[in-house]
């Protein structure tokens, strides 16, 4: 067996970093298309768009994330007969869970918008969607960057999750590492020191644009 | 179509979730036995960070905000194989039970600093002062005109933290702690109902969830009652 260095085991942990990155990006990117819609749905005053997505929004916040991927993993592949990778898998799963996060992050920012706000541009003669496009979302946007941007942190934190239906990245290769060099609190520190570098920035980006947002 | 042919290949069997029945049982008690024993430590915890965090000592409120800090820019998982793989390297030996309760209560700890020295800040000087000037001891004063007023303030967002701490709960089962989610393994890996299985723990989190939040309202009335007389 060949012995590891204190090199290899950063190269090999900042390798697998890739992996956490790209699916925290597929996650944030595909949760946001699908979040929006989602917000469309809840914010809208037709009750066959608003239950569901309440019903979504409530079992994905309601459920472990762990869950979601046994379910998406394991019960897709055998109710479906569809064999997933586990990049797909990890890939929908985190899709969705962040999804019904940003929904409801976003419809509370939408929420927040005074109602005059709504009757003034009605009585301007604005569409629902013009409403939305011109009043609305530009101001319910500002409220959400800095809840956005501290949810990406636990997106980020999510993907370790992804290792347990065996998805290789930043934790998986940790483990693999510990396994082999018996050095499980060297390595652990150090995935956990990596993780504190892509969170950290970001949850102090997330404070400061709030502080910024709430004096202007 | 092809989808609809699969499906119809597959009939579900719920017969697996009856006939175990008392096992899951077993582990929604073995998950709130976890999740409760973890939220009394990691409350503790979080008003102590939340003292250290607001405290005139700068040692003080830079060892609460490193520790806040680094238990929320990481991942539960990590630090759960920390405490149960690493720690034992440097003597620190625990069963799989206790890692798995020290890390909850360690994490809910780390949010709950935040979320209660949130409302400790917003307790206003003169309050303080107030409970002063009625004489009330440094004790009764930090009690009942410091921390109630703000525990009662920052109600909602520990109960969240709450829910939070029981979805995370589920994550020990990776270090085979016995709870809920390892239940559902242990069956999976028996009975190959995987479909069954999970769906069923995911709608018994669900039911937890539920019965967490209306548990809180009925506290909320009984002992923080008084939030509606704060402004």
């Amino acid at each position: 067996m060949q012995d590891f260095t204190l090199s290899q085991i950063i190269t090999n942990l900042l390798l697998a970093t890739r992996w956490t990155i790209a699916l925290s990006a597929i996650a944030f990117i595909g949760g946001g298309i699908v979040g929006f819609i989602v917000m469309l749905m809840r914010i809208s005053s037709n009750r066959l768009l608003r239950w569901p997505s309440m019903l979504y929004i409530e079992l994905f916040e309601a459920t472990p994330l762990i869950m979601q991927l046994f379910l998406v993993f394991f019960g897709i592949s055998v109710v479906f007969g569809i064999n997933l990778t586990t990049w797909t898998a990890a890939a929908i799963s985190l899709t969705t869970y962040t999804s019904a996060f940003l929904a409801d992050i976003w419809r509370g920012a939408v929420e927040a918008i005074p109602i005059g706000q709504w009757e003034a541009s009605k009585a301007l003669g604005f569409s629902y969607f013009r409403q939305l496009q011109k009043v609305i979302l530009p101001q319910a946007v500002r409220a959400s960057i800095p809840p956005t941007v501290g949810f990406a942190v636990q997106v980020i934190k999510g993907t370790s999750l992804a290792s347990v239906i065996g998805f290789i990245e930043l934790t998986r290769s940790a483990s693999s590492i510990s396994n082999v060099t018996f050095q499980p609190f060297l390595v652990y520190s150090m995935a956990a020191a990596i993780y504190f570098c892509l969170c950290f920035p970001l949850s102090l980006w997330s404070r400061r644009l709030e502080s910024q947002f709430s004096y202007q | 179509m092809g989808l609809s042919v699969c499906l119809m290949e597959y009939t579900p069997q719920f017969s697996v979730v009856w006939n175990n029945a008392g096992f899951f049982f077993q582990g929604v008690l073995l998950t709130l036995q976890i999740v409760i024993t973890a939220i009394a430590f990691g409350l503790m915890l979080g008003v102590l960070g939340a003292v250290g965090r607001t405290s005139n000592n700068r040692l003080f409120r830079v060892v609460a905000g490193a520790y806040v800090e680094v238990f929320r820019n990481t991942p539960f998982l990590i630090q759960l194989f920390f405490f149960f793989f690493g720690l034992p390297s440097i003597g620190l030996t625990m069963s799989s039970g206790q890692a798995a309760i020290l890390a909850l209560a360690i994490n809910f700890g780390a949010y709950s600093t935040e979320i209660i020295r949130a409302g400790v800040e917003g307790i206003s000087k003169g309050q303080i002062e107030a409970g002063m000037s009625l004489g009330f001891k440094k004790l009764q004063i930090f009690r009942h005109v410091i921390l109630m007023p703000a525990l009662g303030a920052v109600y909602p967002a520990l109960v969240s933290q709450v829910v939070i701490a029981v979805l995370f709960s589920s994550v020990v089962s990776q270090i085979s702690a016995e709870e809920l989610t390892f239940v559902g393994n242990y069956l999976q890996s028996r009975t190959f109902r995987s479909f069954e299985i999970y769906l069923t723990i995911s709608l018994i989190y669900v039911a937890i969830v539920w019965f967490i939040k209306a548990i809180a309202y009925l506290i909320q009335r009984k002992f923080f009652a008084f939030t509606q007389y704060i402004q």
